[in-house]
Protein backbone atom coordinates (compact mmCIF):
# COMPACT_ATOMS: atom_id res chain seq x y z
CA UNK A 1 0.00 0.00 0.00
CA UNK A 2 1.26 3.57 -1.03
CA UNK A 3 1.95 5.35 1.66
CA UNK A 4 0.26 8.88 1.54
CA UNK A 5 0.88 11.74 3.86
CA UNK A 6 0.25 11.24 7.38
CA UNK A 7 -1.53 13.05 9.89
CA UNK A 8 0.25 14.03 12.97
CA UNK A 9 0.36 11.55 15.99
CA UNK A 10 -2.73 12.27 18.13
CA UNK A 11 -4.62 14.33 15.16
CA UNK A 12 -7.88 12.90 13.83
CA UNK A 13 -7.41 11.12 10.42
CA UNK A 14 -9.76 13.33 8.30
CA UNK A 15 -10.05 12.82 4.61
CA UNK A 16 -8.48 15.44 2.79
CA UNK A 17 -6.62 16.58 5.44
CA UNK A 18 -3.21 18.06 3.41
CA UNK A 19 -0.63 20.63 4.94
CA UNK A 20 -1.32 22.42 2.23
CA UNK A 21 -4.75 23.18 4.12
CA UNK A 22 -3.15 23.40 7.70
CA UNK A 23 -3.70 27.44 8.92
CA UNK A 24 -0.91 29.34 8.81
CA UNK A 25 1.46 29.05 11.66
CA UNK A 26 0.49 31.77 13.98
CA UNK A 27 2.88 33.91 15.77
CA UNK A 28 4.48 32.85 18.44
CA UNK A 29 2.76 34.69 21.36
CA UNK A 30 3.84 34.87 24.99
CA UNK A 31 7.44 33.89 24.06
CA UNK A 32 10.25 36.49 24.34
CA UNK A 33 9.68 39.51 22.28
CA UNK A 34 12.29 41.54 19.78
CA UNK A 35 11.74 44.52 22.53
CA UNK A 36 12.44 42.19 25.75
CA UNK A 37 15.24 40.39 24.08
CA UNK A 38 17.07 44.13 23.49
CA UNK A 39 15.91 45.28 26.43
CA UNK A 40 16.27 43.45 29.73
CA UNK A 41 17.73 44.44 32.99
CA UNK A 42 20.76 44.47 31.87
CA UNK A 43 20.77 47.63 29.20
CA UNK A 44 18.84 49.27 31.73
CA UNK A 45 21.19 48.88 34.42
CA UNK A 46 23.92 50.01 32.08
CA UNK A 47 21.89 53.02 30.64
CA UNK A 48 21.24 54.37 34.30
CA UNK A 49 25.54 54.00 35.11
CA UNK A 50 26.24 55.56 31.56
CA UNK A 51 23.65 58.13 32.63
CA UNK A 52 24.78 58.79 35.78
CA UNK A 53 28.50 59.18 34.60
CA UNK A 54 27.82 61.51 32.45
CA UNK A 55 26.19 63.74 34.75
CA UNK A 56 29.13 63.32 37.44
CA UNK A 57 32.39 63.06 35.14
CA UNK A 58 32.31 66.86 34.62
CA UNK A 59 31.89 67.29 37.96
CA UNK A 60 34.83 65.00 38.45
CA UNK A 61 37.07 66.97 36.08
CA UNK A 62 36.29 70.42 37.75
CA UNK A 63 37.32 68.79 41.06
CA UNK A 64 40.56 67.45 39.79
CA UNK A 65 41.47 70.61 38.37
CA UNK A 66 40.41 72.47 40.87
CA UNK A 67 42.80 74.70 43.25
CA UNK A 68 41.46 73.87 46.76
CA UNK A 69 42.05 70.19 47.47
CA UNK A 70 37.80 69.09 47.87
CA UNK A 71 37.68 65.24 48.09
CA UNK A 72 36.35 63.84 44.59
CA UNK A 73 32.36 62.78 44.40
CA UNK A 74 33.03 59.36 44.64
CA UNK A 75 34.92 59.87 47.98
CA UNK A 76 32.39 61.86 49.55
CA UNK A 77 29.29 59.55 48.49
CA UNK A 78 31.97 56.40 50.00
CA UNK A 79 32.09 58.55 53.24
CA UNK A 80 28.32 58.75 53.51
CA UNK A 81 27.26 55.42 52.42
CA UNK A 82 27.53 53.63 55.93
CA UNK A 83 25.02 56.38 57.68
CA UNK A 84 22.39 56.66 54.33
CA UNK A 85 22.96 52.61 53.94
CA UNK A 86 21.20 52.57 57.75
CA UNK A 87 18.93 54.83 57.05
CA UNK A 88 17.67 52.59 53.75
CA UNK A 89 17.87 49.67 56.05
CA UNK A 90 14.89 51.58 57.93
CA UNK A 91 12.64 52.61 55.11
CA UNK A 92 12.91 48.96 54.42
CA UNK A 93 11.72 48.52 57.84
CA UNK A 94 9.16 50.73 57.78
CA UNK A 95 7.91 49.37 54.01
CA UNK A 96 7.79 45.90 55.84
CA UNK A 97 6.34 46.47 58.89
CA UNK A 98 3.30 48.11 56.84
CA UNK A 99 3.29 45.71 54.33
CA UNK A 100 2.66 43.15 56.60
CA UNK A 101 -0.36 45.07 59.03
CA UNK A 102 -1.79 46.27 55.77
CA UNK A 103 -1.74 42.89 54.17
CA UNK A 104 -3.48 41.15 57.47
CA UNK A 105 -5.71 44.15 57.58
CA UNK A 106 -6.36 43.82 53.69
CA UNK A 107 -7.19 40.08 53.39
CA UNK A 108 -10.00 40.53 55.82
CA UNK A 109 -11.73 43.69 55.01
CA UNK A 110 -11.71 42.15 51.53
CA UNK A 111 -13.34 38.79 52.80
CA UNK A 112 -15.49 41.45 54.51
CA UNK A 113 -16.26 42.89 51.59
CA UNK A 114 -18.24 39.53 49.99
CA UNK A 115 -19.66 39.10 52.99
CA UNK A 116 -23.27 37.83 52.61
CA UNK A 117 -24.81 40.29 54.65
CA UNK A 118 -25.28 43.80 53.15
CA UNK A 119 -24.51 45.91 55.67
CA UNK A 120 -21.21 44.53 56.58
CA UNK A 121 -20.42 44.97 52.53
CA UNK A 122 -21.40 47.82 51.99
CA UNK A 123 -19.26 49.40 55.23
CA UNK A 124 -16.32 47.59 54.17
CA UNK A 125 -16.48 48.54 50.53
CA UNK A 126 -17.03 52.37 52.25
CA UNK A 127 -13.93 51.73 53.96
CA UNK A 128 -12.05 50.77 51.59
CA UNK A 129 -13.08 53.60 48.39
CA UNK A 130 -11.85 56.09 51.48
CA UNK A 131 -8.36 54.69 51.94
CA UNK A 132 -8.15 53.81 48.44
CA UNK A 133 -9.04 57.02 46.94
CA UNK A 134 -6.97 59.03 49.82
CA UNK A 135 -3.38 60.42 48.98
CA UNK A 136 -0.58 58.59 51.00
CA UNK A 137 0.51 61.83 52.11
CA UNK A 138 -2.60 63.14 54.05
CA UNK A 139 -3.23 59.76 55.36
CA UNK A 140 0.10 60.25 57.13
CA UNK A 141 -0.63 63.67 58.47
CA UNK A 142 -3.85 62.44 59.53
CA UNK A 143 -1.63 59.29 61.45
CA UNK A 144 1.06 61.64 62.70
CA UNK A 145 -1.21 64.41 64.25
CA UNK A 146 -4.20 62.76 65.13
CA UNK A 147 -2.71 59.51 67.06
CA UNK A 148 -1.94 60.15 70.87
CA UNK A 149 2.12 60.32 71.31
CA UNK A 150 1.43 57.82 74.33
CA UNK A 151 -1.90 55.48 75.43
CA UNK A 152 -2.70 54.54 78.66
CA UNK A 153 -4.10 51.00 78.58
CA UNK A 154 -5.32 50.09 82.70
CA UNK A 155 -1.94 52.28 84.02
CA UNK A 156 -0.26 51.19 81.77
CA UNK A 157 1.55 53.80 79.18
CA UNK A 158 2.55 52.28 75.70
CA UNK A 159 4.58 55.14 73.65
CA UNK A 160 3.53 55.54 70.40
CA UNK A 161 6.82 57.12 68.67
CA UNK A 162 6.22 59.02 65.33
CA UNK A 163 7.88 55.92 63.33
CA UNK A 164 5.10 53.51 64.32
CA UNK A 165 2.50 56.38 63.94
CA UNK A 166 4.03 56.05 59.93
CA UNK A 167 4.06 53.12 60.11
CA UNK A 168 0.32 52.58 60.39
CA UNK A 169 -0.69 55.64 58.19
CA UNK A 170 1.33 54.17 55.54
CA UNK A 171 -0.32 50.19 55.66
CA UNK A 172 -4.05 52.06 55.93
CA UNK A 173 -3.55 52.54 51.53
CA UNK A 174 -2.12 49.06 51.38
CA UNK A 175 -5.02 47.76 53.43
CA UNK A 176 -7.21 49.34 51.01
CA UNK A 177 -5.61 48.35 47.85
CA UNK A 178 -4.82 44.58 49.71
CA UNK A 179 -8.84 44.41 49.95
CA UNK A 180 -9.35 45.48 46.95
CA UNK A 181 -7.36 42.31 45.20
CA UNK A 182 -9.02 40.07 47.55
CA UNK A 183 -12.26 41.13 46.29
CA UNK A 184 -11.75 40.68 42.91
CA UNK A 185 -9.62 37.25 43.01
CA UNK A 186 -12.46 36.18 45.33
CA UNK A 187 -14.80 37.16 42.51
CA UNK A 188 -12.61 36.05 39.75
CA UNK A 189 -13.19 32.25 40.96
CA UNK A 190 -16.02 30.28 39.48
CA UNK A 191 -19.04 30.03 41.70
CA UNK A 192 -19.26 26.56 40.67
CA UNK A 193 -16.06 25.86 43.77
CA UNK A 194 -19.02 27.41 46.08
CA UNK A 195 -21.78 25.56 44.75
CA UNK A 196 -19.78 22.30 44.69
CA UNK A 197 -18.11 23.01 48.45
CA UNK A 198 -21.62 23.25 49.53
CA UNK A 199 -22.58 20.16 47.82
CA UNK A 200 -20.10 18.45 49.88
CA UNK A 201 -21.63 20.27 53.26
CA UNK A 202 -18.52 22.90 54.00
CA UNK A 203 -19.58 25.34 55.71
CA UNK A 204 -19.23 28.93 54.13
CA UNK A 205 -16.17 29.33 56.71
CA UNK A 206 -14.83 26.23 55.81
CA UNK A 207 -15.23 26.66 51.72
CA UNK A 208 -13.39 30.22 52.47
CA UNK A 209 -10.22 28.94 54.17
CA UNK A 210 -9.86 25.60 52.67
CA UNK A 211 -11.62 26.49 49.04
CA UNK A 212 -11.40 29.47 48.21
CA UNK A 213 -8.66 31.40 49.82
CA UNK A 214 -5.77 28.92 48.81
CA UNK A 215 -6.58 29.78 45.16
CA UNK A 216 -6.54 33.58 45.98
CA UNK A 217 -2.93 33.11 46.82
CA UNK A 218 -1.77 32.57 43.18
CA UNK A 219 -3.83 35.24 41.60
CA UNK A 220 -3.07 37.69 44.34
CA UNK A 221 0.90 37.34 44.43
CA UNK A 222 1.88 39.34 41.59
CA UNK A 223 -0.06 42.90 42.90
CA UNK A 224 0.90 42.31 45.88
CA UNK A 225 4.76 42.06 44.96
CA UNK A 226 4.00 45.06 42.97
CA UNK A 227 1.97 46.83 45.85
CA UNK A 228 5.37 45.96 47.80
CA UNK A 229 7.02 48.11 45.42
CA UNK A 230 4.78 51.02 45.60
CA UNK A 231 5.08 51.00 49.70
CA UNK A 232 8.57 50.89 48.99
CA UNK A 233 8.86 53.66 46.92
CA UNK A 234 6.52 55.54 49.56
CA UNK A 235 8.36 55.52 52.33
CA UNK A 236 10.67 58.93 51.65
CA UNK A 237 6.95 60.76 52.42
CA UNK A 238 7.76 60.04 56.26
CA UNK A 239 10.69 62.53 55.79
CA UNK A 240 8.17 65.29 55.22
CA UNK A 241 5.58 64.28 58.54
CA UNK A 242 9.17 64.50 60.49
CA UNK A 243 10.43 60.66 61.22
CA UNK A 244 14.10 60.91 60.19
CA UNK A 245 14.49 58.35 57.33
CA UNK A 246 17.24 58.03 54.26
CA UNK A 247 16.04 61.35 52.39
CA UNK A 248 16.26 62.93 55.71
CA UNK A 249 19.83 62.07 56.33
CA UNK A 250 20.56 62.73 52.20
CA UNK A 251 19.59 66.05 53.12
CA UNK A 252 21.82 66.69 56.33
CA UNK A 253 24.73 64.98 54.32
CA UNK A 254 24.51 67.67 51.69
CA UNK A 255 24.02 70.09 54.25
CA UNK A 256 26.86 69.35 56.26
CA UNK A 257 28.86 69.13 52.80
CA UNK A 258 27.46 72.23 51.33
CA UNK A 259 28.60 71.67 48.12
CA UNK A 260 26.67 72.69 44.77
CA UNK A 261 28.44 70.36 42.99
CA UNK A 262 27.32 67.04 45.05
CA UNK A 263 23.79 67.50 44.64
CA UNK A 264 23.18 65.97 41.49
CA UNK A 265 25.42 63.30 42.41
CA UNK A 266 24.08 62.28 45.97
CA UNK A 267 20.59 62.71 44.75
CA UNK A 268 21.02 60.17 41.97
CA UNK A 269 23.03 57.68 44.04
CA UNK A 270 20.01 57.33 46.37
CA UNK A 271 17.59 57.09 43.67
CA UNK A 272 19.93 54.48 42.37
CA UNK A 273 19.38 52.54 45.58
CA UNK A 274 15.43 52.57 45.30
CA UNK A 275 15.91 51.40 42.02
CA UNK A 276 18.38 48.44 42.93
CA UNK A 277 15.89 47.52 45.43
CA UNK A 278 12.57 47.63 43.05
CA UNK A 279 13.80 47.25 39.74
CA UNK A 280 14.08 42.73 40.75
CA UNK A 281 10.52 43.37 42.50
CA UNK A 282 9.09 44.75 39.52
CA UNK A 283 10.71 42.23 37.12
CA UNK A 284 9.36 39.46 39.31
CA UNK A 285 6.04 40.59 39.36
CA UNK A 286 6.14 40.35 35.38
CA UNK A 287 7.72 37.04 35.42
CA UNK A 288 4.94 35.63 37.99
CA UNK A 289 2.26 37.56 36.01
CA UNK A 290 2.97 35.66 32.88
CA UNK A 291 4.17 32.08 34.61
CA UNK A 292 0.42 32.54 36.47
CA UNK A 293 -1.09 33.67 33.73
CA UNK A 294 -0.99 30.28 31.91
CA UNK A 295 -2.09 28.22 34.06
CA UNK A 296 -4.80 30.16 35.57
CA UNK B 1 -23.28 84.10 52.43
CA UNK B 2 -23.31 86.30 55.94
CA UNK B 3 -25.91 83.62 56.84
CA UNK B 4 -23.50 80.90 56.30
CA UNK B 5 -20.71 82.80 57.83
CA UNK B 6 -23.06 82.54 60.91
CA UNK B 7 -23.49 79.21 60.78
CA UNK B 8 -19.89 78.53 61.14
CA UNK B 9 -19.31 81.24 63.77
CA UNK B 10 -22.00 79.06 65.60
CA UNK B 11 -20.56 75.80 64.95
CA UNK B 12 -17.35 77.01 66.29
CA UNK B 13 -18.71 78.72 69.94
CA UNK B 14 -21.89 75.98 70.27
CA UNK B 15 -20.42 72.73 69.44
CA UNK B 16 -16.24 73.75 69.39
CA UNK B 17 -15.93 72.61 65.97
CA UNK B 18 -13.38 75.72 64.35
CA UNK B 19 -13.87 75.58 60.43
CA UNK B 20 -11.82 79.24 60.32
CA UNK B 21 -12.57 78.46 56.08
CA UNK B 22 -16.32 78.89 56.87
CA UNK B 23 -16.28 82.41 58.54
CA UNK B 24 -12.92 84.33 58.14
CA UNK B 25 -11.99 85.11 54.68
CA UNK B 26 -8.18 85.33 54.84
CA UNK B 27 -8.80 81.48 55.40
CA UNK B 28 -11.24 81.13 53.06
CA UNK B 29 -9.23 82.83 50.46
CA UNK B 30 -6.14 80.79 50.96
CA UNK B 31 -7.85 77.55 51.12
CA UNK B 32 -9.57 78.12 47.80
CA UNK B 33 -6.59 79.41 46.04
CA UNK B 34 -4.91 75.98 47.42
CA UNK B 35 -7.98 73.77 45.67
CA UNK B 36 -7.18 76.15 42.95
CA UNK B 37 -3.27 75.12 42.87
CA UNK B 38 -4.07 71.66 42.97
CA UNK B 39 -6.61 71.75 40.20
CA UNK B 40 -4.20 73.90 37.65
CA UNK B 41 -1.20 71.56 38.86
CA UNK B 42 -3.28 68.35 38.22
CA UNK B 43 -4.58 69.30 35.11
CA UNK B 44 -0.96 70.30 33.68
CA UNK B 45 0.41 67.35 34.76
CA UNK B 46 -2.21 65.68 33.30
CA UNK B 47 -2.09 66.67 29.63
CA UNK B 48 2.12 66.69 29.68
CA UNK B 49 2.05 62.97 30.97
CA UNK B 50 -0.48 62.23 28.35
CA UNK B 51 1.65 63.48 25.74
CA UNK B 52 4.68 61.78 27.05
CA UNK B 53 2.94 58.75 27.10
CA UNK B 54 1.89 59.00 23.50
CA UNK B 55 5.25 60.22 22.12
CA UNK B 56 7.19 57.68 24.26
CA UNK B 57 4.54 54.99 22.84
CA UNK B 58 4.97 56.05 19.61
CA UNK B 59 9.15 56.24 20.19
CA UNK B 60 8.85 52.37 21.99
CA UNK B 61 7.58 51.36 18.75
CA UNK B 62 9.86 52.92 16.32
CA UNK B 63 12.34 51.16 13.83
CA UNK B 64 15.84 52.39 15.76
CA UNK B 65 17.06 50.58 18.11
CA UNK B 66 18.65 53.11 20.41
CA UNK B 67 15.47 54.84 20.86
CA UNK B 68 13.71 51.65 22.22
CA UNK B 69 16.50 51.32 24.75
CA UNK B 70 16.28 54.68 25.43
CA UNK B 71 12.80 54.47 26.62
CA UNK B 72 12.62 51.27 27.86
CA UNK B 73 15.76 52.52 30.52
CA UNK B 74 13.37 56.07 30.67
CA UNK B 75 10.73 53.76 32.09
CA UNK B 76 12.45 51.79 34.43
CA UNK B 77 13.91 54.12 36.09
CA UNK B 78 10.88 56.36 36.63
CA UNK B 79 8.84 53.43 37.38
CA UNK B 80 11.35 51.91 40.17
CA UNK B 81 12.03 54.85 42.24
CA UNK B 82 10.17 57.06 44.81
CA UNK B 83 8.41 60.32 43.24
CA UNK B 84 9.45 62.06 45.95
CA UNK B 85 12.96 61.47 45.72
CA UNK B 86 12.61 62.33 41.91
CA UNK B 87 10.82 65.41 42.93
CA UNK B 88 13.86 66.34 45.16
CA UNK B 89 16.34 65.41 42.32
CA UNK B 90 14.75 68.13 40.20
CA UNK B 91 13.89 71.16 42.32
CA UNK B 92 16.95 70.68 44.42
CA UNK B 93 19.23 69.26 42.19
CA UNK B 94 18.91 69.84 39.15
CA UNK B 95 17.07 73.69 40.23
CA UNK B 96 19.93 74.99 42.05
CA UNK B 97 22.40 74.38 39.11
CA UNK B 98 19.72 75.89 36.47
CA UNK B 99 20.01 79.41 37.39
CA UNK B 100 20.41 82.72 35.59
CA UNK B 101 21.08 86.30 36.91
CA UNK B 102 18.06 88.40 37.98
CA UNK B 103 17.01 91.54 37.42
CA UNK B 104 18.46 92.66 40.27
CA UNK B 105 21.97 90.72 40.28
CA UNK B 106 20.96 87.72 41.96
CA UNK B 107 20.58 84.14 41.16
CA UNK B 108 17.06 83.35 40.09
CA UNK B 109 15.35 79.97 39.95
CA UNK B 110 15.04 79.33 35.78
CA UNK B 111 12.07 77.34 36.93
CA UNK B 112 9.83 77.45 40.01
CA UNK B 113 8.93 75.12 42.00
CA UNK B 114 5.21 74.88 40.68
CA UNK B 115 7.03 74.25 37.72
CA UNK B 116 9.85 71.56 39.13
CA UNK B 117 6.35 70.10 40.30
CA UNK B 118 4.43 69.87 37.19
CA UNK B 119 7.48 68.72 35.10
CA UNK B 120 8.89 65.99 37.73
CA UNK B 121 4.62 64.71 38.15
CA UNK B 122 4.47 64.49 34.50
CA UNK B 123 7.79 62.66 33.74
CA UNK B 124 6.71 60.34 36.85
CA UNK B 125 2.85 59.66 35.35
CA UNK B 126 4.14 60.17 32.00
CA UNK B 127 6.47 57.11 32.16
CA UNK B 128 3.55 54.69 33.31
CA UNK B 129 1.14 56.15 30.94
CA UNK B 130 3.72 54.82 27.89
CA UNK B 131 3.22 51.45 28.90
CA UNK B 132 -0.39 52.11 29.24
CA UNK B 133 -0.31 53.28 25.70
CA UNK B 134 2.09 50.41 24.67
CA UNK B 135 -0.56 47.60 26.00
CA UNK B 136 -3.38 49.67 23.98
CA UNK B 137 -1.14 49.62 21.19
CA UNK B 138 -0.77 45.89 20.89
CA UNK B 139 -4.60 44.99 20.99
CA UNK B 140 -4.77 47.14 18.09
CA UNK B 141 -5.00 44.37 14.91
CA UNK B 142 -2.15 44.28 12.68
CA UNK B 143 -4.63 44.19 9.64
CA UNK B 144 -6.21 47.72 10.61
CA UNK B 145 -2.39 49.00 10.64
CA UNK B 146 -2.14 47.31 7.31
CA UNK B 147 -4.96 47.99 5.45
CA UNK B 148 -3.98 51.98 6.62
CA UNK B 149 -0.62 51.22 5.23
CA UNK B 150 -2.32 50.13 1.72
CA UNK B 151 -4.17 53.49 1.92
CA UNK B 152 -1.22 55.54 1.67
CA UNK B 153 -1.00 56.46 5.75
CA UNK B 154 2.51 56.68 6.54
CA UNK B 155 4.08 55.29 10.03
CA UNK B 156 2.73 58.85 11.78
CA UNK B 157 0.04 59.60 10.23
CA UNK B 158 -1.03 55.73 10.93
CA UNK B 159 -0.27 56.08 14.57
CA UNK B 160 -2.13 59.28 14.65
CA UNK B 161 -4.94 58.86 12.95
CA UNK B 162 -5.41 55.03 13.03
CA UNK B 163 -3.67 53.35 15.78
CA UNK B 164 -3.84 55.78 18.67
CA UNK B 165 -7.51 56.39 18.70
CA UNK B 166 -8.34 53.09 18.99
CA UNK B 167 -5.18 52.05 22.06
CA UNK B 168 -6.66 55.08 24.07
CA UNK B 169 -10.43 53.26 23.97
CA UNK B 170 -8.55 50.01 24.93
CA UNK B 171 -5.97 51.65 27.53
CA UNK B 172 -9.13 54.02 28.94
CA UNK B 173 -9.31 51.78 31.97
CA UNK B 174 -5.59 51.73 33.17
CA UNK B 175 -5.25 55.45 31.94
CA UNK B 176 -7.87 56.40 34.16
CA UNK B 177 -6.39 54.39 37.64
CA UNK B 178 -2.72 56.35 36.65
CA UNK B 179 -4.61 59.52 36.48
CA UNK B 180 -6.49 59.06 39.28
CA UNK B 181 -2.87 58.20 40.84
CA UNK B 182 -1.15 61.66 39.31
CA UNK B 183 -4.32 63.64 40.88
CA UNK B 184 -3.44 61.89 44.26
CA UNK B 185 -0.04 62.15 43.90
CA UNK B 186 -0.06 66.14 43.58
CA UNK B 187 0.19 66.30 47.15
CA UNK B 188 4.10 65.23 46.99
CA UNK B 189 4.44 69.21 45.64
CA UNK B 190 3.99 70.37 49.77
CA UNK B 191 7.47 69.04 50.20
CA UNK B 192 8.91 71.73 47.97
CA UNK B 193 6.34 74.30 49.19
CA UNK B 194 3.85 74.50 45.97
CA UNK B 195 0.43 76.08 47.81
CA UNK B 196 -1.83 73.63 47.05
CA UNK B 197 -4.19 71.92 49.55
CA UNK B 198 -2.53 70.19 51.74
CA UNK B 199 0.36 72.92 51.79
CA UNK B 200 -2.55 75.48 52.61
CA UNK B 201 -4.23 73.04 55.25
CA UNK B 202 -1.24 72.91 57.15
CA UNK B 203 -0.14 76.47 57.20
CA UNK B 204 -4.11 77.00 58.29
CA UNK B 205 -3.94 74.01 60.81
CA UNK B 206 -0.57 75.68 62.35
CA UNK B 207 -1.84 79.51 62.48
CA UNK B 208 -5.57 78.52 64.29
CA UNK B 209 -4.65 75.27 65.82
CA UNK B 210 -7.34 73.45 64.44
CA UNK B 211 -5.61 70.64 63.30
CA UNK B 212 -8.63 67.66 63.50
CA UNK B 213 -11.15 69.80 61.43
CA UNK B 214 -8.64 71.30 58.44
CA UNK B 215 -7.27 67.47 58.28
CA UNK B 216 -11.45 66.11 57.53
CA UNK B 217 -11.87 68.75 55.41
CA UNK B 218 -8.48 67.53 53.50
CA UNK B 219 -9.74 64.66 53.39
CA UNK B 220 -12.80 64.84 51.71
CA UNK B 221 -11.55 67.73 49.38
CA UNK B 222 -9.35 64.96 47.79
CA UNK B 223 -12.02 62.73 47.99
CA UNK B 224 -14.51 64.86 46.51
CA UNK B 225 -11.63 65.81 43.50
CA UNK B 226 -10.98 62.38 42.79
CA UNK B 227 -14.85 61.61 42.75
CA UNK B 228 -15.05 64.61 40.29
CA UNK B 229 -12.26 62.93 38.05
CA UNK B 230 -13.79 59.31 38.44
CA UNK B 231 -17.05 60.72 37.04
CA UNK B 232 -15.10 62.80 34.04
CA UNK B 233 -13.31 59.79 33.19
CA UNK B 234 -16.28 57.48 33.34
CA UNK B 235 -18.37 59.87 30.86
CA UNK B 236 -15.25 60.15 28.42
CA UNK B 237 -14.98 56.60 28.64
CA UNK B 238 -19.03 56.29 27.49
CA UNK B 239 -18.53 59.04 24.86
CA UNK B 240 -15.44 57.40 22.81
CA UNK B 241 -17.27 54.05 22.85
CA UNK B 242 -17.21 52.32 19.63
CA UNK B 243 -19.93 49.65 20.08
CA UNK B 244 -18.29 45.85 19.21
CA UNK B 245 -14.70 47.56 20.06
CA UNK B 246 -12.65 47.13 22.91
CA UNK B 247 -15.26 46.04 25.18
Amino acid sequence: MRRAWRPAPGAAPVKGALPVLLPFRAPRSGGVTRHEKLFNGWTAGGMILLMAGILISPVIAQNQIGPEALLSIPVVLAKWTPVLLGGFGFNVLISILAMGIGTVLGVGLGILQVSPLGAIRRTAWIITQFFRNSPWLVLLFYCILLIPFQLNILGLEIPFPAWIKAVIGLSLPVMAYMSEYMRGAIQSIPTGHWESAAALGLSRGQTLREVILPQTVKRIAPSWMNLYAILTMATPLVSIVGVSDVMTLTRSALAAEGRVDLLIPMYLYILGWFFIYCYPISRLTLRLERKFALKL
Amino acid sequence: MEALEGFFAWLYSEHGINLTIGYDAYDRDRFLHGVWTTALLSVLSICCSLLIGAVGALAQSSPLGVLRVFMGAFIAFFRNTPPLVQLYFFFFAIGTVLRVTGENGLPQPLISNFGWAVISLSLFAGALNVEIFRSGIEAVPKSTIEAARALGFNRLQTYLYIVLPLAIRVALPALGTNLVNLVKTTTLAYAIAVPEILYVSAQIWSDELNVREMMNILLLSYIALVAIMVWALHRWERALRIPGYGG
